[in-house]
């Protein structure tokens, strides 16, 4: 596998195996993962993957830089594609409704079609995870279809509440605790997906495959949901 | 060890900022969770130090002070690094920098920043707290950490006790520890790969000009305003963002990017402040001048190795 090697910080240096988002990337970047935790072992200190790239922290007071370098190009030499069909596939619980998805008239009046067309295109696809990050459990999912992407909000909200499912350009993605965001938010679900990362296991990860599907706001609060109405934008 | 359940310090008032952070979380951010632990961890470990502690063991960090007051409930032995922040037990000022005992019924207060903006509050065997995902350090953001796990700061009434007992006093060595960062204090960047894509007046801007602390800083990161800096990349795909990462958003301002940052971003950057240079900036007042001074990787290394020595075996513990 040809990789990049950037020097990121002192002890910190970024591989680079792609230059654009496809979902094709995950098989590759699962597999680095595996063989850069192993090649580092406990000289790891933080191993960061994301949808092109896999950032590397080692312990600098025992590696040197040269040889951190060494373990990166060895692990990666021989690398093959990891099975992505061994990542899970979660089928996950929205309430699409405009007290708690205010954007979806915005998203679906974009795209030309009606509420009902947005939730059912929304929830007609295996959505790839790509990467963690923004908040614990927080997984960066795509691609949202072409006719479906929206840029973000052009004044972030003060606050999104935990659970809300939203679209941002071709991603999509669920908010594990309340926090500001920019997301256009279509609803909302009881998942609870910031226990779980608590925990240290998320339920999201990279490379998983995540299919949404509409229920009812009685379904939802039987499952636990929130129905409060999302907050009014500041 | 204390018995479960036993207390000692109260706190009757909370001032703006104070909380339990310890070294940080290790091996989770590819969870998305924060690396989180003291900002300016060279003071955590010496306060460590000062009570013969593991060198990462969980403390106050206290920010600003504003009136943080605690009352001591039993005596012990305490160590405070860092910042002044004008703190007093009782009438009597606290220089920073040395173990105190403390009895029981007396007052810690800290009042305003006279010199550095953090100041940490050891306790013998470290504070008493959940571990959160390996770390007692306190993530308001992230709902983790802190006295009961829940990411929450100090507040009035909240009880702390602590994991050891005193040992003897000691003293850190003449000129090992750092005196607070002055204006003009220049912090040390490793330039990283994307450092070409900024353009040439931008890169003599990073380098020369003085950079001053924005009102925009907190342990995620910390705004610098200066003259504009231009990069050729625009926004990129998000990838890993290390510790100190000087990252560059459109307004051309940069932001150095601390503990609490996000794991992910998309951001052009400089490069990255070194982890010493990082807890330099961490104790800088909005307002206080900097530099940006450029230094190779591997002296960054040497620098970092020969502070860490003092916290190892054949540091000055050990002497």
């Amino acid at each position: 596998m040809r990789a990049g090697i950037e020097t990121t910080a002192m002890d910190v240096l970024m591989v680079r195996l792609f230059d654009t988002i496809e979902e094709s990337n995950m098989a590759w970047i699962i597999a680095a993962d595996r063989a850069l935790r192993v090649a580092f072992g406990k000289t790891l200190i933080d191993l960061v993957p994301s949808y092109t790239t896999l950032m590397v922290h080692y312990d600098c007071r025992v590696l040197s830089h040269g040889e951190a370098h060494g373990r990166i190009r060895e692990a990666l030499e021989y690398l093959q594609p990891a099975d992505t069909q061994a990542g899970q596939r979660h089928e996950i619980a929205v309430w699409y409704h405009e007290s708690v998805g205010p954007e979806l008239q915005r998203v679906a009046d974009r795209a030309g079609i009606s509420i009902d067309a947005l939730i059912r295109r929304h929830c007609d696809h295996d959505y790839c995870v790509f990467a963690l990050g923004f908040a614990p459990g927080y997984g960066f999912m795509g691609l949202v279809e072409e006719a479906l992407a929206t840029p973000r909000l052009e004044t972030p909200r003060r606050k999104v509440a935990a659970g809300s499912v939203g679209i941002a350009g071709r991603q999509t993605a669920i908010y594990p605790l309340p926090s500001p965001g920019g997301w256009n938010i279509l609803g909302r679900t009881a998942v609870p997906l910031f226990e779980h990362a608590r925990r240290g296991d998320p339920l999201l990860k990279p490379g998983d495959r995540v299919r949404f599907q509409a229920v009812s706001r009685d379904e939802f609060e039987a499952q636990g949901g929130d129905t409060t109405p999302l907050e009014e934008r500041p | 060890m204390n018995d479960a359940g036993t207390q000692g310090m109260r706190v009757i008032q909370a001032g703006p900022l104070a909380m339990i952070e310890d070294g940080g979380r290790v091996g989770v951010r590819h969870l998305g969770v924060t690396q989180s632990g003291a900002a300016d961890w060279v003071s955590l470990y010496w306060a460590n130090w000062l009570l013969g502690n593991a060198p990462d063991s969980a403390a106050l960090e206290i920010v600003v002070g504003g009136g943080l007051t605690l009352e001591v409930e039993r005596a012990t032995r305490l160590a405070l690094v860092g910042a002044d922040l004008d703190a007093r037990l009782d009438d009597t000022p606290l220089v920073p920098g040395k173990s105190f005992a403390v009895r029981e019924g007396q007052r810690l207060v800290f009042r305003q920043p006279r010199d550095g903006l953090r100041s940490y509050l050891a306790f013998p065997g470290g504070l008493e707290a959940p571990e959160v995902l390996g770390s007692r350090s306190t993530t308001p953001r992230e709902r983790l950490g802190g006295l009961h796990g829940d990411g929450q700061p100090l507040k009035v009434g909240d009880r702390l006790a602590w994991r050891g007992e005193p040992v003897d006093p000691r003293s850190i060595p003449e000129g090992l520890l750092p005196p607070m960062p002055q204006p003009g204090c220049r912090l040390a960047l490793v330039p990283g790969a994307q450092i070409g894509e900024f353009t040439g007046s931008s890169l003599y801007a990073a380098f020369n000009a003085d950079w001053r602390v924005d009102d925009r800083a907190d342990r995620m990161g910390v705004r610098l305003r200066g003259p504009q800096l231009m990069s050729l990349l625009g926004s990129m795909i998000s990838e890993g963002i290390p510790l100190g990462a000087v990252q560059v958003p459109p307004d051309g301002q940069p932001i150095v990017l601390l503990n609490d940052r996000q794991t992910i971003g998309g951001y052009p950057r400089l490069g990255a402040l070194t982890p010493l240079a990082a807890a330099r900036l961490a104790q800088c007042l909005p307002g206080q001048e900097v530099r940006l001074v450029a230094v190779s990787r591997e002296r960054a290394v040497a620098d970092y190795r020969w502070v860490m020595r003092n916290f190892s075996d054949g540091g000055p513990a050990s002497r």
